[in-house]
């Protein structure tokens, strides 16, 4: 993985002793609120319901042992020994004093890692596939253009004060694990004709106003990729809305202007831009490539022994296939029967970061599920490790079911929301292991938001709720359909909403009419697609 | 009855105004009539509490009531936590949220 030089880390180190200042300033009321907030927000540091909450980037996901051990600490030290995981691939700490935060930026520089872009409208972290670099299916690893694209949206003088918040994210191949066509840009690394390059999706975004980016470019040779990225955000921070924060997404821009004309205008800034040297050196890139050169790969068993059922089916559920035969990508699951989405504890941090230093290369990876991979795992070490994470509450064998839900912070931490999300996932989850209904609906997405910004990607769930105000009692929106991978889709609400206990029925409800109109291997979301909303909306409703 | 609230700026934690100084304790808050606006500038000039605001309350016989669920779980806490809430003894004091 990227390793910092000098010049990364006086950059990270400088920021830390800036903020260090402003926070001091702060505290001695030689700033007001109106002056620190911008300042601390640039740096992650936010003013949530019960306390500041602090944002750390976790570049597309990855991170080693020691970086998971400083996050651990961070939690046992400064917060209340957790930390949580969000669908950025990031970690939020829920309970950080103000006259701590510059202490745990200085833990974190420790360790290459900081908070800088984790909030305010800029280009945000950038994010990928988490399986990048170990997937079977994988043109390339996407990691090093991820990384290139850090470093130029990095402190980037042009884009720090856009119409609003940015991300992008890379991904290299057809298998959409990244929900890559809900970004504001979104790349996929293709190959033409022997050469590869970038496609380039433009305008996508979940929240209040929920969009799938529409393909600008089919194919950005790699020595324009900067180039091009610069060209599409140029375009936006020229044009975009700054009049209304609810409209100032660039994709009301791609909407309002039409893909066409976006497209003719991002062109147009293209070809002006192209003899400016705006790109990176092409050896800019191919420096950045060994950095996430393959492990030395060993032979070893290509199959498992099966007669544990409980390994066996952790196995079957929580195990990626690798590019290397003789090894898997596991998954670490944050989701316990009746646990909190995405919630680790230090302790549990710790144990994630050993099995990563003794089984997987030193590399971890988070995934915008909120859960953690172990990106190489050798398949003769795979008893040994589940046995390891069983114990430490970390071997829920449940990826991609409907237990395995993404759930933002809701209400019971988010100053933004309007309902509650997590109690309905630990309820859900509770519910439907006690039933042994999980293994009989398969893959079930099922994505729960507090509120309309969507940070619990419930417009994208097979199953999505939305948690609303309703004259200050919490109510929740059902809805349908959604995908976020490369079959992409946006859920339609069913009707109207339920009561939490309501919603909680209404789940097992279409579930049950998916299993009655099952047809094959289909998944809940083929069903859907065949069969439309209106058996869902009887069942519901009538 | 109307009440100040709002974050202590060193430490983020939730606070309530007394009548005299801040309270974590939600039925210590204070009515204040119609004097909230110029309590609230006061003490956010004073660097004692961050983002300061005024709400709805109820007084009940089981104490000051907040007239929004927000308010509920900012004063007791994370109804999924109950260990780390301002009780964590008695989870059951969650129900009070709802």
């Amino acid at each position: 993985m990227y390793k910092y030089d000098n010049y990364d880390q006086q950059m990270v180190d400088a920021r830390v002793e800036e903020f260090r200042d402003q926070a001091r300033r702060r505290l001695e009321g030689k700033l007001t609120e109106d002056q620190f907030k911008p300042l601390r927000l640039m740096n992650g540091l936010y003013l949530q319901l019960h306390a500041y909450m602090l944002r750390v980037a976790i570049p597309y996901g990855t991170l080693n042992g020691e970086q998971m051990t400083a996050l651990a600490n961070i939690a046992d030290k400064y917060d209340r020994g957790y930390g949580h995981f969000t669908t950025r691939q990031n970690l939020q700490y829920n309970w950080i004093k103000l006259e701590d935060a510059a202490d745990i930026l200085a833990d974190l520089a420790k360790v290459e890692m900081h908070a800088i872009q984790t909030s305010g409208n800029c280009i945000r972290n950038i994010s990928s596939d988490h399986f990048a670099g170990a997937a079977q299916d994988e043109l390339v690893d996407p990691r090093p253009y991820a990384e290139l694209l850090r470093q130029w949206s990095s402190f980037h003088p042009e884009f720090t004060y856009l119409p609003r918040k940015f991300k992008i994210c890379v991904i290299a191949s057809e298998k959409d694990r990244a929900a890559m066509r809900l970004h504001d840009i979104g790349i996929q690394i293709v190959q033409q004709d022997g050469e590869i390059g970038a496609r380039f999706f433009v305008g996508g975004g979940m929240g209040r106003t929920p969009m799938i980016a529409p393909m600008i470019r089919d194919f950005v040779p790699l020595d324009q990729l900067i180039t091009y990225a610069e060209a599409c955000l140029r375009v936006y921070n020229r044009y975009g809305r700054r009049d209304n924060k609810y409209k100032a997404r660039i994709k009301i821009l791609v909407h309002e202007l039409g893909k066409d004309e976006y497209t003719r205008q991002v062109e147009e800034e293209f070809a002006h831009m192209l003899d400016q040297g705006v790109e990176p050196p092409r050896e800019e890139l191919e420096r950045l490539k060994p950095f996430f050169a393959d492990p030395t790969f060993e032979d070893g068993a290509k199959t498992v022994d099966r007669s544990d059922p409980d390994f066996a089916l952790w196995v079957d559920r929580n195990t990626h296939r690798h590019k290397n035969d003789a090894y898997v990508s596991a998954v670490i699951s944050l989701k316990p029967v009746a646990g909190i989405p995405g919630d680790a504890t230090g302790d549990q941090m710790r144990v994630m970061a050993n099995l990563a230093q003794q089984y997987s290369f030193d590399e971890l990876r988070i995934m915008h599920t909120q859960n953690v991979v172990l990106p190489h795992v050798k398949i003769a070490d795979l008893h040994a490790l589940w046995t390891q994470l069983d114990a430490a509450d970390l071997g829920a064998p449940n990826m991609d079911t409907i237990e395995d839900m993404i759930a933002c912070p809701g209400l019971d931490y988010c100053a933004l929301a309007n309902a509650r999300s997590i109690p309905l996932a630990q309820r859900i989850s509770e519910k439907f292991d006690a039933s042994g209904k999980t293994e009989k609906l398969g893959e079930l997405k099922l994505k729960i938001s507090g509120c309309i910004n969507a940070c619990g990607h419930h417009h994208a769930g097979h199953i999505g709720i939305l948690g609303v105000d309703k004259k200050g009692v919490e109510n929740y929106q059902l809805s349908l359909g959604g995908s976020e991978a490369e079959d992409v889709s946006l859920a339609k609400i069913t009707g109207p909403g339920f009561t939490e206990d309501g919603v909680i029925e209404a789940v097992e409800t279409v579930t049950d009419v998916y299993l009655a109109q099952k047809q094959g291997e289909e998944r809940f979301l083929d069903t859907y697609r065949r069969i439309g909303m209106a058996p869902f909306k009887e069942a519901l409703y009538d | 009855m109307k009440v100040l609230t709002g974050n202590d700026l060193k430490t983020g934690d939730v606070t309530w105004w007394t009548g005299t100084s801040w309270s974590r304790d939600v039925n210590d808050a204070a009515d204040v009539g119609e004097r909230g606006a110029e309590i609230l500038a006061r003490e956010e000039a004073a660097r004692r509490v961050n983002v300061p605001y005024l709400i709805e309350a109820e007084r009940t016989e089981n104490g000051v009531r907040p007239a929004h669920i927000k308010d509920r779980v900012r004063a007791v806490g994370p109804t999924v936590r109950p260990d780390l809430t301002l009780n964590p003894q008695n989870p059951e004091a969650l129900d009070w949220v709802i």
